[in-house]
This record gives C-alpha cells, structure tokens and sequence, in this order.
C-alpha cells in the first residue's frame, strides 16, 4: 500500500528504486518494465540514445509524470509523488537539460522560489543569500546571489541549479545531460563537485549519452534502448566498445577522415560585424577563408556568435560591416534567394523552426526552396508528378523514414527531420554549406549518417562550415578548426595540432599562444 | 485659447486628471496582475461593464455604497473565474476568451439596465472626502486631497501592488508563472492556481474600476457606459512595462489629456468635439508605438502551459 509522502526529509536517503516501472505516450512505451536504483554515496549513470527513455524514468522519480505501472520505494518505503513538490520534500533534486530559471529574476530569487521564507509573506533575500553563499563555499559553486540569470553564463547558471537542489536539502540529485552546454574545463570543474558532493554521501543520477564521461564519473552504468533496460554494470568492467553496442544494439562504424586536402577557397569571409538580438555587437570583425574539399569546424560555447555568423552568411541576419565572398562573387548583401542560386546551402541551428515546417508534409518540405524551378513546374502549375518522383528518389537516398511522403513533417523523428533538411539542401550540389548543430539532439544511428554524408559533399568540393558545440564532432569531422569567443576567431588550428585541452581553452577566450603555453 | 490656461483651469483639469485617473489605475494594475501571471484578459472591459452596473442597482436599491461595491467585486471575481476556466483549464486562445467575456459583458449590462432600469437615473455616489491639513494645501490641497475614498484608494493600490509584485513571494510566483512556467512547475509552484488568483485578483479589481464609474465619479449608469476604458487600461499595461508605477504614469497622462479636451469642450474652444474626443486615443496609440518594452514582456504571455512540452 503506498504511503504518501510527508514533510519526511531533511534525513538522508539510502537508498531509491524504481521496479517494473511502465510508462506510456500516446502510440510510445517510453518506459517498458524498467528497474533502477541508485544508493547513498554513488553516482549510476543512466545512459541510452535519444528517445531511449532515460528523461522520462527520471521525470517519474522527480514526480512530473506519473507511472502507469511499478513502484518507487525510498529506504524500504513506497511512495506516490503527485508533482515535484512530493518528489522536493523526499529530498530529490533534478537539474533538467534545459534550465529551469527565470531569467528575470535574480540568482536568490530564482533560489528561494516555491519556497516559504521565515518572514512570509516578505521575501527575505538576505538570509537566501547568505545561505546561498555557504553553500557555493563549501561545494565550490561560485554564484553571485544578487545576478540576474539573464546575465550569467551557462555553466554559471548550471551552478545556480544545482545550489538550488542544495538548498532543498535534496540528498538524491539528478543530473539530465548535464555537459551537453559546457566547455571541456567547466566539465572538469562540474565533475570535481559532483565528486565532492558523492564524498558527502549525496546520491547522484547522472543521464549522458557521452561515453568517456559516463565512464570517467560513474559507479554504476544502467543502458536503456527503446525504453527497456539492456543492463546494469559496474562502470569499471565496461569498455567503451561494450557500451556502444549495449546502446545501439550493433557494433559502429570508425568514421576516417581522410588527409587535409583543399581546392580554392569558395567562401571568404572579411571583417565581417553585426549585431544581435539585444542590439550588441556579436560579431566583432570575423576572418575565415574556406577552401573547396575541406570542412572548418567552429567551436565555441554558444552564445559566443555561431548564431549569429550563420545568419549573416545564410542571409537571415543584416551585416553591419565586412564582406562575405562566395567564388570570388560578393554576396554581403545579396538575398537570400539569390545566395541559393549562387550555390549557398544552410542547415540551421533551430531546425522545427528554421529549417523545416511543422504542418506541412515530407515532400512539401523538400520543396520549400524550389518549388518555381523549371524543373519542376509546368507554366504556373507545380508538376505534380516530377515532384513526386524526385522526392521519393530524395527519400530512398538519404535514409529518411516516413510512412509517406504526405506525413506531416512533425510526426517524423528529429533524425529524419534532420535527414531531410539535408536531402534539400544537398540536392542542389551547393558550392558552400553552413552547417549548423547539425546532429544536435538526433539518435547516433542517424548522427553517423549525416557525418557521412557530410564527408561525402566535403570529398565533392564543397566548402562546409561546421558549427557545432559538440566539440567530439568537431574534431572528428574538421580539417581545420577555428575558434570564437565574444565575435571573434580566436584562433585557427588543424585538426591534428591542438589538443581538446588546448581548444577548451581557446574557448574559454584565452588567446591561441597563452593556450599552447599554459598545457604543454 | 487664452482662458483654457488660467489657474483655475489649470486647477480644474488636474482635479479632474486624477479622479479621471481612478478607473484606469484600478483595470490597468489588475490587469497587470493576470499579465504577469501569462494571461491577457481582453474581457476587462466587460468585466467592468457588468460591475459597474451591480453596484449601480444595487446603491440605487438599498442606498449601501458598500454593499454596492462588494457586488462588483463578487461579480468581477465570478468573471474573473470564468475567464481562468476557459483559458487556464481549457487553454483556449486568450484574445478570442477575453474578446468574448467583453462582448458577454456589454450585452448583459444593457440588457440588464433596459429591463431592470430603463431609463438613466442618478445616484448618490462616494462623497468627497477632504484630508485635514492637506487639504487646506491652496491649490495642491484642492488637486490631490479632496477626492471620494475609491480614488484614494487607487493611488494607494499602487504601491501595495509594486509592493506585492517585488517584494513578496506570492509576487515572485505570479511573475515566475508568467517567465517560464516550466521552471516553476518543476519547483512545486502550482502554475494553474497561481494563475487562476492572478486573473481574479485583475477581475475583481477590474469590477472595483466599474464601480468607481457608476458610483463614485458618474453616479449613473448607461450602455455601454465605459466606452472602451477597460481597452485602455490593457494598453496601459504595455505602456507602463507591467510595473504599477509605470502604469500609473500612463493612467495620468492619458486622464490629463482626457480632461484637457473636456476643458476645451466646457469652454468652447473651437475645434470639432469628436476631434477632441479622439486626442487622448491618438495619444495612446503614439505612445505605446514608441514605448513598449518587449525585454519586460512576460516571456510566457499567451501561452497556455502544459507539462511535459520543452
């Protein structure tokens, strides 16, 4: 018989599980008869492909979904959490992918929300900072409790969220993807307190997808594929081959890039500015030339300009100053109808948003650009029939899966979406390719393909930009890497001459030289 | 033009500037309290129309202002209750409900007054109320202290309500509701309810600015007797970036104008009524193209929330 839970916390938590938990969406089984547990004192990495059910489990355990079926049992006692708040009082914390906090609102603010203060109603922000302050001593989390979140960078906002679970007195914390945003030297700062924190005898959930570091911070690994739990083992005796293939369920493919090679430079970047958003300069005078045959990844922790600089060169955004050069043609201010004639291809960064539109169909979607192509009208009228075989060729090409070409694109998986933004924009053989994330969030089956197919364009001439924050994709598919930091490229290294490290730092906006010298 | 500018038209318009300011200090802070939350209510409008109405039958009926105010706000809470209903339980499209509620309550408050009153008919509304001292202030004491307790009483709102949005946690819910409700949620704030309180707190003192119509600055009541004021004060909303201050600031530049051109209207000025009429309108229009601050705009306005969509 479940109790529910009470104001019980404050006490640690020994041990939690979760046994023969199921739980359905409409037309998914995202959890199918899973068992996990975690215990005082280690950190169990939960790892899987997207879509393999890890955030949903751990949104059941932080009482945001109920489960259809099975138990969650604290310390021999069975509990039903009805919504976070039960999940809080129990002493559960979960820092989520996407954080969640106001940016309004200051750091204390954000800290002492849906709490009660000792002067209710009065918010009493200089105790919460007070507290705030021993805290973020003694875990090394340094905040500054009068910021505004807005203003913070995102591994600082991270801290923010996990004083915030500290604050609750949370005992278990789970983490979602929680390097997904950050550079190499903020990981390593993370990971030394989420070690600190196990030493205290807090218990950590820690969902990833990346392997080095699921091996690196782990006592326990659990894998999920396809909502089913393919084991539980000590980190230790696993390899990182082991784990692929319990993920994937088969053995991958080594991606080899070939040696550096390139033609004339096809786009050519000069002094270029613009602005953003919020009316600063986030572009503050780029250089980059990009040969034929070669792909130049840009690394840099967002919100550094990436957004912004695919903009410019795609046609989205004004350049204030600068010149931007494809094939030796000044397309600055070209439209962007004209760049896609003159050989221009973007995959962007927000693909539901950008790059593709929800409620039209999979071949309406591959015809967002040509549709007036001689190609494929007849006078005034679409041909039909030309679009239609043209798209089933697209389809059957790049692997895309769809019940049909009439399937609204927003029924489609995030890999075939992606699939599919790349199907248009490399059918018309672009002379320049601006890729943008192109893997971010899609499964590994799909984000092996599209590193071959960019590979592919790469060995037929094009010149591809890369923007990516996976740094690991970065190095395995770039010649070169540039790197920038506050609207500038900070510097330009070969993918064989620097070492993460080296990069980490460079994005961090130490200047190439100060890096070389501070690793060797 | 020259007698519109003596001092005791000066002294005339302010007077007039500040209880004209009344109504819309009233819709436009409640309205400020649902739109924190992440709800347009468009029905504010109707809202007052049927407030003002209840508290005028119900003063016309038993003389009790009191009584007569309670009844607006009762039915400014029973409105606001059905605009959370239909946008914060069902998620329905927030401009249409609220456009809706407005119609609802136009058509009801004529319907109303032609069967229950049918003819315009006065009544005797909150007294002015001279404070000692201040009062007696020449000029100054003549503008600000000699006014009914409800027109007091919205200036006084205005620090309560900044006082409650900053500094209190129930404020730091509605605005947190409003920012990213996700985040919320994801702490144990219960978006829905806090919302519910928001809108309805903005009901009922949307009813309180009806009831200053009807029975403390007009002492009557008529179709449509609020002419899009409730419009207003949601514009005021933006124009004052969602902070009661700022609010305050819209509410008196727009009565001043107002009275301005009533002025010009009592002492004949030669320009065409409905010329004059418009100017305060224009004037709103003008000022929100060049003030609104979307950076302060809660990020989550208009948008229903549901948990689980990231």
């Amino acid at each position: 018989m479940p109790v529910e839970t009470k104001a019980q916390s404050k006490h640690r938590l020994e041990h939690v599980e979760m046994r023969q938990i199921v739980k359905r969406f409409p037309g998914v089984l995202a959890n199918s008869k899973v068992d996990f547990d975690v215990r005082a004192g280690e950190v169990h990495a939960l790892l899987g492909e997207n879509g393999a059910g890890k955030s949903t489990l751990m949104r059941q355990l932080y009482g945001l979904y109920k489960p259809d079926e099975g138990e969650i049992i604290i310390d021999g006692n069975p509990v039903v959490f009805h919504s976070p708040a039960d999940a809080i009082r129990a002493g559960i914390g979960m820092i989520h992918q996407h954080f969640m906090l106001v940016p309004t609102l200051t750091v204390a603010e954000n800290v002492i929300l849906g709490l009660t203060s000792k002067h209710e109603p009065i918010l009493d922000l200089d105790t919460v900072s007070q507290k705030i302050l021993e805290l973020s001593r003694s875990y090394g989390l340094k905040v500054d409790p009068a910021a505004f979140v807005w203003q913070l960078s995102v591994g600082e906002q991270q801290r923010v969220e996990i004083i915030k679970a500290l604050y609750r007195g949370a005992s278990l914390i789970i983490l979602d993807e929680p390097t997904a945003v950050l550079t190499p030297q903020e990981v390593t700062d993370l990971f030394a307190t989420l070690k600190h924190m196990v030493k205290e005898g807090h218990a950590l959930v820690f969902i990833s997808h990346k392997l080095h570091e699921v091996m690196e911070i782990s006592d326990r690994v659990t894998v999920l594929r396809d909502g089913q739990v393919i084991g539980t083992r000590p980190a230790k005796e696993m390899t990182r081959n082991d784990l692929v293939k319990m993920m994937v369920g088969r053995e991958m493919k080594q991606i080899a890039p070939q040696p550096i090679r390139s033609g004339p430079v096809r786009l050519k970047i000069e002094n270029l500015h613009t602005m953003g958003d919020r009316g600063t300069e986030m572009l503050r005078g780029i250089n980059l030339d990009i040969h034929g045959g070669e792909i130049v990844g840009l690394a840099g922790v967002s919100g550094n300009g990436q957004r912004e600089l695919a903009e410019c060169l795609s046609g989205l955004r004004k350049v204030t100053a600068g010149r931007i050069e494809l094939d030796q043609m000044d397309i600055t201010s070209l439209p962007l109808k004209n760049r896609v004639e003159s050989g221009l291809s973007y995959i962007p960064e927000e693909r539901m948003r950008d790059g593709a539109i929800r409620e039209f169909s999979v071949q309406e979607n591959l015809f967002l650009q040509d549709h007036a192509s001689p190609q494929f009208t007849r006078g005034i009228f679409l041909d039909f029939p030309r679009m239609e075989a043209f798209a089933s060729k697209m389809i059957r090409e790049f692997t895309v899966k769809t019940p049909s070409l009439d399937t609204p694109v927003k029924n489609l998986s995030g890999g075939n979406i992606q699939k599919l933004i790349m199907a248009r924009e490399l059918a018309r053989h672009p002379k320049v390719l601006i890729a943008a994330q192109p893997t971010r969030g899609v499964d590994i089956g799909a984000t092996e393909y599209i590193h071959e197919r960019l590979l592919m364009q790469r060995d037929a001439g094009t010149a591809i930009l890369l923007i990516s924050e996976d740094l690991d994709e970065i190095r395995t598919l770039s010649d070169r890497i540039a790197i920038i930091y506050e609207g500038n490229i900070i510097g330009i290294v070969d993918r064989n001459e620097a070492t993460v490290e080296q990069i980490g730092l460079m994005m961090a906006g130490i200047s190439m030289e100060e890096a070389v010298h501070h690793s060797a | 033009m020259n007698q519109v500018f003596t001092l005791g038209a000066i002294v005339g318009i302010l007077t007039s500037a500040i209880r004209l300011a009344t109504p819309y200090l009233y819709a436009g802070i409640g309205e400020a309290f649902a739109q924190s939350s992440g709800v347009v209510n468009l029905g504010v409008d109707g809202i007052m129309l049927i407030s003002a109405f209840s508290a005028f039958y119900v003063v016309l009926n038993t003389g009790n202002l009191w009584l007569g105010l309670l009844t607006a706000i009762l039915v400014g809470l029973v409105m606001g209750l059905l605009m959370s209903l239909i946008s914060v339980t069902l998620k329905a499209e927030q401009g249409i409900s609220g456009i809706g509620l407005h119609m609802f309550g136009l058509g009801l408050s004529s319907l109303l007054f032609n069967v229950l009153v049918g003819t315009v008919k006065t009544i005797t509304g909150f007294p002015s109320i001279k404070i000692p001292l201040l009062g007696d202030i020449p000029i100054v004491g003549e503008i600000f202290f000699n006014h009914s307790i409800l027109v007091y009483g919205a200036f006084l709102l205005v620090p309560v309500a900044w006082w409650i949005l900053d500094k209190t946690s129930w404020g730091l819910r509605i605005k947190s509701v409003g920012q990213n409700p996700a985040a919320a949620d994801s702490l144990g704030v219960s978006v829905d309810r806090t919302r519910y309180i928001s809108v309805c707190i903005g009901a009922m003192l949307a009813g309180v600015a009806g009831a200053s119509l009807s029975i403390s600055l007009l002492d009557l009541f008529q179709d449509n007797l609020t002419a899009g004021m409730g419009f207003i004060a949601v514009a005021l909303v933006y124009f004052g970036g969602w902070k009661p201050l700022g609010i305050m600031g819209g509410a008196l530049l727009f009565s001043t104008v107002n009275a301005f051109q009533l002025w010009m209207q009592v002492l004949g000025v030669n320009i065409p009524s409905d010329v004059a009429v418009m100017l305060p309108y224009l004037l709103t229009i003008a000022a929100l193209a060049v003030t609104v601050n979307r950076a302060r705009q809660p990020a989550a306005l208009n948008k229903p929330f549901e948990r689980g969509e990231s």
